[in-house]
Order: C-alpha cells, then sequence, then structure tokens
C-alpha cells in the first residue's frame, strides 16, 4: 500500500477545491472512498456493504428486520408494534435500544402522564443506552392516550412507547 | 504475599488484556461475568468463569456483593477491577479488604479522596496546581449562581464521575435546569453518586494526562503523558504520546506536578493525572485523577517498555516500585485509535448487535487490544468499545501511517463501527501537524469534513 495518509491528505485538499462530490481510488489493493458533506454522507451507500442493517433517522418509526435484532436465536417476545396509520393518533417510538425510564430520576414525576398534551419538543422519556441517557421527545402534537412501554424495561429501537391523539387543528 | 489467582471484577477487551499479562506470569485467573458475556472472549480466555448476575451492570458488574462473593468463593488472592464499573467505587477496595482479598489499585480513602473530584481539586490546590473555575452545587438556584460567576459556557461535571461520563456542556442559563437534573441522573446510573459541580468550559485547551505509579508508602514516578484532546462529547477517540509540541519546561511541569499530586497522598499502583493544557498561554490546569488503569495506558507502554498491568500486580502483592524513574526512558511514538460500535452517519448512535465477520490488522508496530472476535455479541447493556489499536513508530509521522495502514486492514461486519472517523481525522492536516485542541474534532464534524474510508484487499 503506497498511498499514505499524507498523500490523502493532499488528494482531500483537490477534492476540496474541485466540483467533485466524491472520489473513488483503487491502488495497489487500497480502496479509497472520498465524499464531500461528512458522515452523513456515508449514510446512504457504504453502510450496507459492511453488512449494517441502516437505522431511520430518530423518531421516525420503522419497522426492525431481524438482522438488526440483538440475538436473532432468542428474539424477545414483545417485538416493536407496527405503526398505527388511521390518522387519529400517532405512536412515539423507541429512537433506539436501550432501557426507558418515565422520570428524569428515580422517585421524580414522570415526564408525562395519559392525558398530558405534549408538543413536539416535548420529553417523554429518557432511554438509557450504554451508560448515557438518550432524551426522547414526542415528535408530534396531541393527548397522549396510551404509554405501552414499563419503566425500566427493556426497550427495543423502533418500539411504540406511547400513542398520542393528534390535536384538533389550531 | 504471593499472587497465585485473580478475579477479573471487569468485561471487554480490558479483561483480556489483564489475562494476557496474569498468563505471562503464571497467574489464574478468575472471570466475574454477566450472564450476557458467559460465551465472551474473555470468559473462554479465563481459566474459570463465574456468572455473577444478569446483563444489567447495576445487578453484576456494579454488583460488590456478588463480585467479592465469587472471588472469596474462588479463593484468589487479589481482584483486578479493570476500568470502570467498580475501579473507583471505595466500597469493592474496602469489601476486598474486610476479606482478606488485596484489591489491585489504591486503598480504598485515596479511591475516596481522588473519585470525589470536589476533594481532588482541593487537593491539587493544596499542592500548588492550579484548578479550573468552579463550585459543587446541589440546586438549580446555586447552579445558576455559580455559572454566573464563573461564566458561560460551563461544565456541569459529576461529582464521582470521570472518563468524561455525566459531562454536559451548557451554553445558556436556561439550559442549566434539565442539564443538571440529566447529569444527576447520569451520574446516579453510572457511579452510583448523582452529585453535580460546574465548572468554567475552557475554549481552547488540550487534554494531556500524565501515567504515575506509586508504591503506597509515598514513592511516586511518572511514566510520561499522553495527549487525548482529541475527543467527541467529552469521550476520548484517539490519544497518543508523547503530547506533540510542549515546550520542554512545561511538559516538566506537567511530569512533576502530577508526581507531587501523587506522592502527597502516598498513592498506590497505577494512576493518572489529568491536566488542561493552555499552549498559548504555556500553562495548565488539574482536571482530575484517575485513580485506575486507563483505557489508554498501551500507549505508554508502546514506548516505555513497561507492563503497566504487571506492575499494578507487583504493587498490590507488597513489591513496591520495581522501577526507578530513571528506568523510564520512553522512546519514539506511539497512537490509539478506539474502535466503537457506533453509527457515524447517524450522530454516532451506539450500534450493538452481532459481529458476522472481523480481521484485525497485524504487522511490526501493531497492537491490537479486543474482545471482539467473529460472532461476537455486542449488547447495549455496556460502553460501545470494540478495540483499540495501537502503532508505534520512531517518529510521529511514521507511527500515524502506521495506524493509516491498520485502520484500512481492518474489516468489521455486521455492526456500524466509527472506523472511517479515525482515517478521516489520520487524513486531516491539522492533525498530522499535531496539537490539536481538545474541540478539534467537533470543528471537524461541524464543517462537514471530507469522508475518507480506506480499505485494504
Amino acid at each position: 500500500m503506497t498511498l499514505t495518509a499524507k498523500d490523502v491528505a493532499e488528494i482531500t485538499r483537490l477534492l476540496e477545491e474541485s466540483n467533485f462530490d466524491e472520489l473513488m481510488l483503487e491502488l495497489d489493493g487500497l480502496k479509497l472512498t472520498l465524499r464531500r458533506n461528512g458522515f452523513a454522507a456515508a449514510a446512504t451507500s457504504s453502510n450496507a456493504e459492511g453488512g449494517t442493517a441502516p437505522f431511520s433517522q430518530c423518531g421516525r418509526p420503522q419497522t426492525v428486520s431481524a438482522d438488526q435484532g440483538l440475538t436473532p436465536g432468542a428474539a424477545p417476545a414483545v417485538g416493536p408494534a407496527p405503526p398505527i396509520a388511521d390518522g387519529a393518533s400517532h405512536n412515539i417510538s423507541a429512537p433506539l435500544l436501550g432501557t426507558f425510564y418515565r422520570a428524569p430520576k428515580p422517585g421524580s414525576p414522570p415526564f408525562i402522564e395519559v392525558g398530558s398534551t405534549v408538543e413536539e419538543d416535548t420529553i417523554v422519556g429518557i432511554i438509557e443506552v450504554m451508560k448515557l441517557m438518550n432524551t426522547v421527545r414526542a415528535g408530534t402534537r396531541g393527548r397522549v392516550v396510551d404509554i405501552l412501554a414499563q419503566d425500566g424495561a427493556l426497550v427495543e429501537y423502533g418500539e411504540t412507547l406511547m400513542r398520542v391523539g393528534k390535536a384538533a387543528a389550531a | 504475599m504471593t499472587i497465585h489467582r485473580i478475579l477479573i471484577a471487569n468485561r471487554g477487551e480490558i479483561a483480556v488484556r489483564i489475562i494476557r499479562t496474569c498468563r505471562r506470569l503464571g497467574i489464574q485467573t478468575v472471570l466475574a461475568a454477566s450472564e450476557v458475556d458467559r460465551d465472551s472472549m474473555p470468559a473462554r480466555l479465563a481459566d474459570r468463569t463465574l456468572c455473577i448476575g444478569p446483563a444489567r451492570s447495576r445487578d453484576s458488574y456494579l454488583n460488590v456483593g456478588a463480585i467479592v462473593q465469587a472471588a472469596v468463593a474462588a479463593r484468589v488472592d487479589a481482584v483486578h477491577p479493570g476500568y470502570g464499573f467498580l475501579s473507583e467505587r471505595p466500597a469493592l477496595a474496602k469489601a476486598c479488604a474486610q476479606n482478606g482479598v488485596a484489591f489491585i489499585g489504591p486503598t480504598a480513602q485515596q479511591i475516596e479522596s481522588v473519585g470525589d473530584k470536589l476533594r481532588a481539586r482541593a487537593a491539587a490546590q493544596a499542592g500548588d496546581i492550579p484548578v479550573v473555575p468552579g463550585a459543587a452545587v446541589g440546586s438549580t438556584a446555586e447552579a445558576l449562581a455559580v455559572a454566573a460567576r464563573v461564566g458561560l459556557p460551563v461544565l456541569v461535571k459529576a461529582v464521582g464521575g470521570g472518563g468524561g461520563r455525566g459531562m454536559k456542556r451548557v451554553e445558556r442559563l436556561e439550559d442549566l435546569p434539565y442539564a443538571i437534573q440529566l447529569a444527576q441522573s447520569e451520574a446516579g446510573a453510572a457511579f452510583g453518586d448523582a452529585r453535580v459541580y460546574l465548572e468554567r468550559f475552557v475554549t481552547r485547551g488540550r487534554h494531556v494526562e500524565v501515567q504515575i505509579l506509586g508504591d503506597g508508602r509515598g514513592q511516586v514516578i511518572h511514566l510520561g503523558e499522553r495527549d487525548c484532546s482529541v475527543q467527541r462529547r467529552y469521550q476520548k477517540v484517539i490519544e497518543e504520546t508523547p503530547a506533540p509540541g510542549l515546550s520542554d519546561s512545561l511538559r516538566r511541569r506537567l511530569h512533576e506536578a502530577a508526581v507531587r499530586f501523587a506522592a502527597r497522598m502516598a498513592y498506590r499502583g497505577a494512576g493518572t493525572v489529568e491536566f488542561l493544557v493552555d499552549i498559548e498561554r504555556d500553562a495548565f490546569h488539574f482536571l482530575e485523577m484517575n485513580a485506575r488503569i486507563q483505557v489508554e495506558h498501551p500507549i505508554t507502554e508502546a514506548v516505555s517498555g513497561v507492563d503497566l498491568v504487571s506492575e499494578q500486580i507487583a504493587i498490590a502483592a507488597g513489591e513496591g516500585l520495581r522501577l526507578r524513574q530513571s528506568d523510564i526512558r520512553p522512546r519514539g511514538c506511539a497512537i490509539e485509535c478506539r474502535v466503537n460500535a457506533e453509527d457515524v452517519a447517524h450522530d454516532f448512535r451506539p450500534s450493538p448487535g452481532h459481529v458476522s465477520a472481523v480481521s484485525w490488522a497485524v504487522g511490526e508496530g501493531i497492537r491490537v487490544d479486543t474482545h471482539i472476535e467473529a460472532r461476537a455479541r455486542i449488547p447495549p447493556f455496556y460502553d460501545s468499545l470494540m478495540a483499540k489499536i495501537i502503532a508505534y513508530g520512531t517518529e510521529r509521522d511514521a507511527a500515524l501511517e502506521q495506524m493509516w495502514r491498520a485502520i484500512a486492514a481492518t474489516r468489521i461486519e455486521g455492526v456500524a463501527t466509527n472506523l472511517s472517523l479515525h482515517s478521516t481525522v489520520l487524513a486531516d492536516r491539522q492533525f498530522q501537524l499535531g496539537g490539536v485542541d481538545t474541540g478539534f474534532l467537533a470543528r471537524l464534524l461541524d464543517r462537514p469534513p471530507i469522508h475518507v474510508e480506506a480499505r485494504l484487499g
């Protein structure tokens, strides 16, 4: 392999100054792919090659395929509920797999209850994954009609956490 | 006392790394593993594995009772806590002492005094080592007052924290209450201590830390420094030694401050004193001390030739320091890339799952510390570290090019990884020049950079 990191820094500069968005190069067994617009650009292309099931963006419910599960041989009994598409309610689904908490800390009142009204950016829970607390926002407006996820339970990616009745047009 | 058998109260790559040294020393290993780690690489390599509880760390790797019970039942001479989990919890060190088992690390009292970041700050000041302006906060009102005093932006830090966990940067006063709550909750879950404190956020600094070894009787030596400025959200991504571009006098003052800090408390074992270095002013501030083996310890081993885990064990066995300061003569440069199971295309979201195929780089000057092999499972309950790739070279350029090739030669299938982040940083001109600050990676990702993906073969 003759192409060094320094060479690539030089090539990167050429790409920056050019009108091209992408550059692919094969040399001495090295496959080099350079893409403008950083890591977001990688989402559409190379991931599938590595055998990775691409994830959808946060908050956009998506049915999880089998190979995204942790243990294909021992799939949890409760799979992610399919999104309801009746137009009357909206599902808030787990943006990632982890432990779901309804309150900011143990003993605190929950972020929301059945009957609470939520805005797009209302915090409805926390999902702990790999020791990091991830805030879950409603992503929709309306009244919470059902809370399906148990506090402290493992929720799967895409699993429905709660249902929100659509707000009347204001 | 001779150590014949060690219980490893940890998982992942560090468990494998400890087993490797134990094997070389003829020490038997007992792994305390959670239910989901029973088929992991360290479980297979250890002489014996004891399942200490279910997947959730709280019920397994953070369960002092279960771990000490396992240690006593397996009749081990010592417990190695690795990093994270119970490594910096005085409770484990205390429980070991009460049960006649050596704890491979500092005394419970030392863990307490450096683990409490506020007490550590006070100790640094008492030792004439400058600290970053800040204070403890118990309530939202207090937090607002401290933030107003030290100025925004501020960092919310866990008093019992470390390793970048439980840290939040706050730019606006109105965001402070929620940030405090979230930090308290994260700190409570990760460290069992929900107290937090505020510190001024230094916008342009470098994270430089000094590796030390102490015999517990007041003798302390240092093994040089590591530059860990390439961070994303306070999580180290790439580390290197020596820190590029430091003046000789600043480097010496850092080493001296670290030794002074540790010697004042007669520190026992391996530890790391972290500093925030202000290159423009040729000055530094004490950040914290980590009373454990660090994730990035292999780069120090690469340039010093010292097996730090072996020295930890010797100190725990009462042999004291087997090396004098004059025996430490670091040579060359070493760099480490942390390979994480995270999806760079989706905001670095953790990517647990099954590794279907994997191939690590081999070659002169390359070391890979990992627990990941084909069909390995990456559970969602723990951190996302899959491997550490360490490259050595006589010069920094050579080490960087070694690493560039090693990253290109690495293949991981089945889960998303941050390999292309490493290629992108390694091919960055600023990084190649050396001496980037802790904001470098955030700015690079903001730009956004030209995404570099390199694959060999």
